[in-house]
């Protein structure tokens, strides 16, 4: 520790290519800082204490597939089942079919089962009241510029009223508030209609269900309701299949791409040449000091010591890079959650993320210092000071 | 003023950034030329030419520092030209499944095949409708097709995991309405029976495609009798008798979606503009070529930035590599540069000379890098949802002359920021300064 300051002399003794070196050293590790946010955000999808109690159940066939309303009993009389909602996907889209909206049709009772959407009571009375209402969450209100009180046009892109035509009034009568922000993005973007009045207005429903969300009482019973679950229909036309809401979020996501996949090959090509470039510059700094560390040595520095400074110098280059890269991916990450107004969810760097990155750094600083402290470290005196070396 | 003229200096380089994106293939093969021209035939650029060539020839000896440019800037092209290839494969999966020869009608409104819905009587309005092409028998040519979806088994997934393919119920026109479309193993379903014939891109995907094998779908088994291949999106489906699969999925006697074979591609006009000016019917036609284009734009330009993005960071990396490397090159070199200006060589071929040699190992590099993402992901097979269909779509990456030119333009322009502020710094060093000091 305190040969710090002469560590720090070494690191710096060149200003400019510290510099630019350091320039690249951060924009890797907020490369990784982004892309392992990105990755983190694919893992983390359904996995809360909420999520945990949640079951959802679709059918078997398909995910377009409906099932019959009178599973809603049957769910609800298993042991240990809270809360059985449903909701139907509506597929809405607001003014033009490119701005999709995540938009459900929702059973009474569907608020309940989510905690995580926190809606006044007063807001959720007028919704239980009024047919034609619609709650949604405070983002996406944000987003078009929705107010409590506003008639709204939605176009559905896959449902036609009675008259065949797909524009459906509603009238938003309350907002979700969500707590999270980070966990909960998704219901930020929410769009709620009441189930009802799409049943009624739709030819094309005609009671039927898209999928149940279950909320079991004791999360270690999860298991047995949920085969309890998928037990009613077996053999029957309609089948189910029952997964807790993280295992249901992880299929959809693996079905999207292999996110890690990606992520690894791009750090890998990101990481390989950063190697190269900083083990340049540690070379560089190493050759150009010659004469300097046979001083060193000249005061009784022992090899060792030469070896370990020599390194030390090159973990801070790296840390101080690293640190200062993964800085700027949690400050630049949310900045671009908040700008694509949900669309994405790059949350800060969490701390297996800063765990990952430091440890990498750290890693990369000591093969990087390797070859030039192994250098420093056989610098001979002599030869060094008459120049020869 | 030293602030003024490197910040001129940056607004320069920048303006020649904007420039350089949009100069196509010949003005940059232009530039080559007058590079040339200039170097043969004036003064100052044989005065460039042998100061590079003096830069080039000792390349060998900084080795290790000229491999962090080239290193560098084949990871930026190579990750660029990878990320790139995956929309291009997409896009190209996805439009090579339409043509101008065919249309697709849909209820109006509807986005995609799964959300529309037509009527018996709608399609035989629609078989009507002038346009379209017929067989030597004087019928019209129209596929009216169901779309549904199928949770199948993933291959080389976790246990039980299921992936979503779309399942299309066809008729014996959908093959004269798709001629890319040729079963490859096996023969073609029996209609009325329940069998099915799977896509070489479904496959490739989900366990337990092969011929002979059974399959359950909505709890009935089908026997899997055929492979066909297509070359497109529709590769990634299952193709069964349009009737069976209604039965299967309670659907009644309405289909999807109809394909229809135009007489001629300009019979498009007419064709539409009847349909949507007859009174008993609620559609839109559109060409194949569209309505596919249309289905991948979205996620193409989604995939196009977040490559685009990656590379922009990696290359703001590979600019301060390069530029340290070629500010040491200038460095070592500054007694050798001044030593050329005191007995006359103008600034200019100096900037040129290091600025070739930049230019050189970007070009290389860029190489490298185009070299390697063909080499790996050419035809490297992907899936993912895709937009605008309920099953997974399986697509090969597609590294095309055009994306290597694209990745060789930004190594050509890292080099070019790489080699810009050391190549002024080397031919505005004073000569006295620079004499003593190296």
């Amino acid at each position: 520790m305190k040969y710090l300051h002469l560590i720090w002399a070494a690191l710096f003794r060149r200003k400019g290519r510290t510099f630019l070196t350091l320039v690249s050293i951060i924009t890797a590790f907020l490369l990784f800082g982004l892309l392992d946010a990105v990755r983190v955000g694919f893992d983390q999808a359904g996995k809360s204490a909420n999520g945990a109690q949640r079951l959802q159940t679709g059918a078997k066939l398909s995910f377009i597939q409906l099932l019959p309303m009178s599973l809603n009993a049957r769910i609800t009389q298993i042991d240990g089942v809270k809360d059985v909602a449903f909701a139907n996907w509506f597929g809405g889209a607001y003014q033009k079919p490119e701005n999709q909206v995540f938009s459900f049709a929702v059973s009474p009772n569907y608020l309940d089962v989510y905690p995580e959407m926190e809606v006044s009571a007063e807001h959720r009375k007028a919704f239980a009241e009024t047919k034609d209402g619609a709650i949604v969450g405070e983002g996406l209100a944000k987003k078009f510029g929705w107010k409590v009180g506003d008639q709204i046009p939605m176009q559905s892109t896959i449902f036609p009223d009675r008259n065949g035509s797909q524009n459906w009034p509603f009238k938003i009568v309350g907002v979700i508030h969500v707590a999270d922000k980070k966990a909960g993005a998704f219901y930020d973007q929410m769009f709620l209609l009441n189930w009802k009045y799409f049943d009624d207005t739709t030819p094309w429903n005609q009671g039927q269900v898209g999928w149940y969300v279950t909320r079991v009482k004791d999360v270690n019973q999860a298991d047995r309701v949920l085969k309890a679950i998928d037990a009613i229909s077996e053999n029957s036309d309609h089948e189910t299949r029952t997964q807790t809401e993280q295992a249901a979020m992880s299929a959809w996501m693996r079905q999207l791409a292999d996110i890690n996949l990606i992520v690894t090959s791009i750090m890998g090509a990101v990481f390989f040449t950063l190697l190269l470039l900083a083990g340049n510059t540690m070379m560089q700094a190493v050759r150009e000091r010659t004469g300097e560390i046979a001083v060193l040595k000249t005061l009784g520095f022992s090899g060792g010591s030469v070896l370990a400074m020599v390194l030390a110098e090159s973990v801070l280059l790296l840390l101080i890079g690293g640190v200062v890269g993964l800085v700027l991916a949690s400050v630049i990450g949310p900045a671009v959650s908040a700008g694509s107004g949900g669309a994405l969810n790059l949350p800060a760097a969490g701390l297996t993320s800063w765990l990952i990155g430091t440890g990498l750094a750290l890693l990369f600083g000591l093969l990087v210092g390797a070859l030039p402290a192994t250098r420093a470290m056989r610098v001979n005196i002599t030869d060094a000071l008459a120049g020869r070396a | 003023m030293k602030f003024l003229k490197n910040f001129g200096l940056l607004l320069l380089a920048v303006g020649l950034l904007v420039a350089w994106v949009f100069t196509p293939w010949w003005g940059a093969l232009a530039l080559v030329v007058l590079l040339a021209l200039w170097m043969g035939l004036f003064r100052s650029g044989a005065q460039a030419r042998s100061v590079a060539a003096v830069g080039i020839s000792t390349l060998t000896q900084r080795l290790g520092s000229s491999a962090v440019i080239v290193v560098g800037i084949a990871g930026v092209v190579g990750v660029l030209v990878a990320l790139l290839a995956m929309a291009e494969g997409y896009a190209r999966t996805q439009s090579n499944s339409g043509s101008l020869q065919t249309a697709i009608v849909l209820r109006g409104a509807s986005a995609n095949e799964v959300s529309s819905s037509l009527s018996r009587e709608d399609i035989v309005q629609i078989e009507q409708a002038p346009g379209v092409a017929r067989n030597a028998k004087g019928e019209p040519i129209v596929s009216a097709e169901t779309v549904v979806a199928a949770n199948l088994p993933v291959k080389n997934g976790p246990k039980g995991d299921t992936g979503s393919a779309q399942v299309r119920g066809i008729s014996e026109a959908a093959f004269l309405v798709r001629p890319n479309a040729k079963i490859v193993e096996g023969r073609t379903f029996q209609p009325g029976l329940r069998e099915i014939i799977v896509g070489k891109g479904a496959v490739r995907q989900f366990d337990g495609l092969n011929v002979g094998a059974t399959l359950k779908l909505g709890n009935q088994p089908w026997t899997v009798v055929g492979i066909f291949a297509s070359g497109d999106a529709l590769e990634s489906e299952l193709w069964g008798d349009a009737n069976v699969v209604n039965d299967t999925y309670k659907r009644g006697s309405g289909r999807n979606s109809a394909t229809v074979k135009l007489e001629k591609p300009e019979a498009i006009q007419a064709f539409s503009e009847s349909l949507e000016n007859n009174p008993q019917l609620k559609v839109k036609a559109s060409t194949t070529l569209a309505f596919f284009t249309k289905q991948s734009e979205r996620m193409t330009q989604i995939l196009r930035i977040i490559g685009i993005t990656v590379g922009a960071i990696m290359a703001v990396g590979a600019v301060f590599g390069a530029l340290n490397t070629m500010f040491a090159a200038v460095a070592s070199r500054a007694r050798e540069i001044a030593t050329l200006r005191a007995i006359g060589f103008r600034g200019l071929p100096v900037v040129v000379a290091v600025m070739l040699e930049t230019t050189l190992l970007a070009l290389i590099g860029g190489l490298a890098g185009g070299a390697v993402a063909w080499l790996l992901f050419n035809g490297f097979e992907a899936s993912t949802m895709s937009a605008g269909s309920v099953g997974k779509l399986s697509f090969n990456l597609a590294v095309s002359p055009g994306l290597l030119w694209e990745g060789i333009k930004w190594a050509l322009a890292i080099g070019f920021v790489g080699g810009l502020f050391p190549a002024v710094r080397a031919a505005s060093l004073p000569v006295t300064t620079a004499l003593r000091e190296a």
